[in-house]
């Protein structure tokens, strides 16, 4: 029989990037003694170095909250933290479906934004009750009653209970818990029915294998039992089961229906614990899983090859480490004519492949070079069949190809109104079809366009704030396959084509795609003791040309007085230029080179 | 070359005034000349301060004395004479021996200075003319003009010296082909046997570095074309093109500098100074007061292996002894002959003028084969 479980709060916080949700959360964690004060560094809930430099929270956390509310009673709330950014949308869903409620931060000084809106819709999907809290209002440019207003109107939220606080100098936010306590419901559940838990995260854990954080919505499990995973049908043996501390894992006897907690089963990769999945028993299992489960599928793609050659099994190792705990990556081998043996890497969004490879390159310490992010094209052959295409250097020859589709998305950008010119002109540059245009609220607009994905992947976001001198936010969606005139181009230096190089575009885009690649490559090799033609072609066909001349001078001319060891220490340090260089063929190209071929949506 | 006799290198590092392009160490205050002649003449005597690498038992052969800096022409007769005596008297000085002076020709006293030069067996000056523009000395922050260089050779000439060698600057701001040619036509005129042409570096740290944007220098290729056309041009007027940075005429290649390339020891005095003695490179640090108080010379590694050799025989016209050396070697040096870059000749890789203009690259492959 379900029963209200009438002391605790499953609720998370959701906000747009920099509204403060970190720190808010910090300042319920030190309210509630749940870390003391003396323990509390900068933002708890973000443990990685990336998430705290770029202030976004990668991956969902949950910590247990003991709070003695006003009335007398002790509460536990559970505060599931949902990632940041749109590239991980789907585990911001399995988050708020372990909830009831969501506390919703708006910014005093900026209002609803784009990640507001998504959040609050998806939260409002999962029938969440929403608290409204403006943060903030500290600030000299804070205008609470404005933003009130805003939320009032966009969003359609009774903002008249909303704690007006600051969670930087901790004004007012004991509000927030009272309010949490008096309007999000408590869970409801069964006790004695078979065991049901949702997977909100998993986190792989050296010692305790992967760690899967759950909500239980019926029933009861303890250590010694044989727990199942109903997507996968994979079981394990309850090792621990227990509640999330701030800062450590506390173990219990059990979990019962409505609580959020954690069970650890020896489990090798979160690939069995995947976010989303149901967990239940194997001896009296559920009759049906939980809704909403997905397999999330990698949509951007790269290769992305060791520096130095050597390092290619230190890259597998560190990519093996990485899947661990991060069921969204996928990589199998690959091999480049260009770079060798690496990876072909998928990921959820730029944003994604980008922490990838920070994280390489800081945690493991490796030199890499990726290739151009491709999405991943369907193309029809004149025989009817169709393959996916996620590496340019695998693209048919045209010859075979009846048509191609690429993923279009639905993306919605959210500005003042007064860069609605300058942003539909980027738009219309990418290929964007209108769709319409609300104004939110008096000065800002949600403009609605079908994008390419092909065309957000690289720097959409870049160049939108650069436009709008950061104003915009933006949010997209998958939302299908259209036909598309697509070519691929070549890039060959001196005769011979360089796959790491070659594009997939859309042929109105191709030829001044094609002379801006030329280009960018004829600044960024250095001149080599021969001419070297620089040719991008379509198929057989050359369609820009550039001339690396050869060189010319390099000598060191002066005489110092007879030391031998200045002039040895020269061309030792031009012989390390030289081993950071990859040579192809017969020309070395620096990383530069590859690194100015990326960014060259950047200048258009 | 005489392989058993060493040169001897005084780093005299006084100047009028700074150039701005110039990053050899020098000091604008002339306060402590005479502490520092001092400080010469003592270290001849004791070896103090490189003793560690080279043992004062019997006199060393020597048959080339260089005066470089800074400006030696700023010393006076009298100090000049105190270091060549003391050099006569430490050192075992062959009869022939070159002895070079360089001098700046705006120099005040200059004459006076050549004159005590030559009395005292100096028999080499080489003249910091850098170029007969005008302008362009100017903006190399040169002092005095093109007449003043022609004075000054007068003036060597006068004191009975004929092997006198000129600088000349390549790829100096608001230069080009024409105005190298003039220069190049003026030392024709003055009739020099020598002429050091050094392409200009922008040196770390320099007013040039620091204003590089604004300085109106030729590009690579221009300088490249200047080069080669400076090198075509002396070679027709009976020039030996001999290293990449210096020409001379039959009889009066520079010895001294011939050191440096080929291997053979010398020892350098005073600070930034450079030695290489009994296999061994080191050094005096940038400062001429740890010079003056006795500081030691300072190891720089050994020096005199194969990859040292080949960089350093590629600069001249002797090139680099095909003999002993593997097939990939070899087809390399033919890939570079076919290119235009070198040249074998009796049974040495030699590079051409294009060849030593892209020497670096050229050395690099070479030392990945050796």
């Amino acid at each position: 029989m379900k029963v209200k479980k009438e002391h605790i709060r499953n609720f998370s916080i959701i906000a747009h990037i920099d509204h403060g949700k970190s720190t808010l959360a910090d300042r319920l964690l030190e309210l509630t003694e749940t870390v003391q004060k003396r323990d509390m560094q900068q933002q708890i809930l973000d443990n990685m170095d990336i998430e705290k430099e770029r202030g976004i929270t990668i991956k969902a956390r949950a910590v247990t909250l003991n709070y003695k509310a006003n009335d007398g009673k002790t509460y536990e709330l559970n505060l599931i933290d949902t990632p940041g950014h749109v590239d991980f949308n789907y585990e911001v869903s399995r988050s708020l479906a372990a909830c009831e409620g969501a506390v919703l931060i708006v910014d005093a000084t900026q209002g609803v934004e784009a990640q507001t809106l998504a959040n609050t819709y998806l939260a409002l999907d999962h029938d969440l009750e929403l608290v409204p809290v403006v943060n903030k209002i500290d600030l000299p440019a804070a205008d609470p009653d404005r933003v009130c207003a805003d939320v009032e109107d966009i969003i359609g939220l009774d903002c008249s209970i909303a704690p007006r606080v600051s969670a930087k100098t901790g004004e007012n936010v004991e509000e927030v818990l009272e309010k949490i306590v008096e309007y999000i419901p408590c869970p409801e559940g069964d006790d004695e029915a078979p065991f049901k838990a949702l997977v909100f995260d998993s986190v792989y854990d050296n010692y305790k294998g992967v760690i899967v954080y759950v909500r239980v919505m019926d029933g009861t499990l303890r250590p010694g039992d044989t727990m199942k995973m109903m997507a996968t049908g994979a079981q394990f043996t309850v090792v621990e089961v227990g509640r999330m501390g701030a800062t450590s894992l506390q173990a219990a006897s059990e979990l019962k229906a409505g609580e959020v907690g954690y069970i650890t089963a020896s489990i090798k990769s979160v690939v069995d614990a995947r976010v989303g999945d149901t967990v239940t028993r194997a001896d009296v299992p559920a009759s049906e899983p939980l809704p909403g489960y997905k397999k999330v599928n990698p949509m951007v793609f790269c290769g992305i090859y060791p520096a130095d050659g050597a390092d290619y099994e230190s890259l597998r190792e560190a990519l093996e480490k990485l899947q661990l705990n991060d069921a969204a990556l996928s990589f199998e081998p690959e091999t480049s004519g260009a770079l060798g043996f690496g990876f072909r890497c998928g990921f959820l969004g730029l944003l994604h492949l980008e922490i990838i490879q920070e994280r390489l390159e800081r945690e493991y310490d490796l030199d890499l070079v990726s290739t151009v992010p491709s999405v991943i094209y369907k193309v029809h052959l004149t025989d009817k069949t169709v393959v996916d295409i996620d590496n340019p250097t695998n693209y048919p020859d045209p010859a075979i190809i009846d048509f191609v589709e690429e993923p279009i998305a639905d993306a919605h950008i959210y500005s003042p109104s007064e860069y609605v010119g300058t942003i539909m002109d980027l738009c219309q540059d990418r290929r964007g079809i209108f769709k319409n245009m609300d104004y939110i609220s008096g000065d800002r607009v949600d403009i609605h366009y079908v994008l390419p994905v092909n065309e957000i992947i690289y720097d959409f976001f870049d160049a939108l704030k650069t436009r709008t001198r950061g104003y915009a936010s933006f949010d997209y969606e998958l939302t299908g396959y259209e036909k598309s005139n697509l070519v691929k181009l070549d890039v060959l230096l001196n005769g011979d084509i360089i796959d790491a190089l070659s594009y997939i575009i859309h042929s109105e885009k191709a030829y001044p795609r094609a002379r801006k690649i030329a280009e960018k490559l004829k600044d960024n090799i250095p001149r080599q003791m021969f001419e070297i033609p620089v040719q991008i072609a379509i198929g057989g066909k050359v369609i820009a040309r550039e001339t690396i001349k050869a060189m010319r001078k390099d000598v060191l001319a002066k005489c110092y007085g007879g030391d031998i060891t200045r002039k040895k220490k020269l061309l030792e340090k031009q012989k390390e230029g030289k081993k950071r260089m990859r040579q192809f063929g017969t020309v070395e190209v620096p990383q530069e080179a590859f690194m100015a071929i990326l960014k060259l949506d950047g200048q258009d | 070359m005489d392989r058993t006799k060493a040169g001897l290198y005084f780093h005299i590092p006084f100047c009028q005034s700074k150039c701005p392009y110039c990053d050899f160490y020098s000091l604008t205050d002339k306060g402590l000349t005479e502490a520092y002649v001092n400080a010469l003449c003592e270290e001849m005597k004791t070896f103090d301060r490189i003793g560690e690498f080279v043992k004062k038992d019997k006199k060393i052969p020597v048959d080339t004395v260089y005066f470089g800096g800074g400006t030696p022409s700023l010393l006076s007769p009298l100090q000049l004479e105190r270091i060549l005596a003391s050099v006569r008297e430490n050192f075992s000085l062959s009869e022939d021996a070159e002895i070079t002076a360089e001098c700046n020709p705006s120099s005040p006293f200059l004459g006076e200075f050549l004159q005590s030069a030559a009395e005292n067996g100096v028999n080499r000056i080489s003249l910091g003319m850098q170029s007969s523009s005008d302008n362009e000395r100017k903006k190399l922050g040169r002092r005095g003009t093109a007449s003043d260089v022609e004075n000054a050779v007068k003036l060597v000439r006068a004191s009975g010296i004929e092997n006198i060698s000129l600088d000349v600057m390549v790829g100096v701001p608001d230069s080009n082909t024409g105005t190298l040619k003039d220069s190049l036509d003026f030392v024709s005129f003055l009739g020099v046997p020598h002429i050091s042409a050094y392409m200009l570096k922008i040196e770390e740290g320099t007013f040039y570095c620091k204003n590089i944007d604004k300085l109106n220098i030729p590009d690579e290729d221009e300088t490249a074309d200047m080069y080669l056309f400076m090198s075509d041009y002396l070679r027709e007027k009976g020039y030996l093109h001999y290293e990449i940075s210096n020409f001379g005429k039959e009889g009066f290649i520079s010895r001294h500098n011939m050191k440096y390339w080929e291997l053979a020891p010398y020892i350098g005095f005073g600070p930034s100074a450079h030695s290489f003695y009994g296999g061994k490179r080191f050094y005096f640090p940038r400062d001429i007061n740890a010079f003056i108080n006795g500081e030691k010379a300072l190891f720089d590694g050994e020096g005199g292996d194969e990859e040292e050799k080949l960089m350093l025989s590629l600069r001249t016209y002797k090139g680099v002894s095909l003999e002993e050396k593997n097939k990939e070697f070899i087809k390399l040096t033919e890939k570079f002959v076919s290119q235009g870059l070198g040249e074998i000749r009796g049974g040495s890789f030699v590079l051409t003028p294009g060849g030593m203009l892209v020497s670096n690259s050229i050395i690099l492959m070479l030392t990945e084969v050796i």
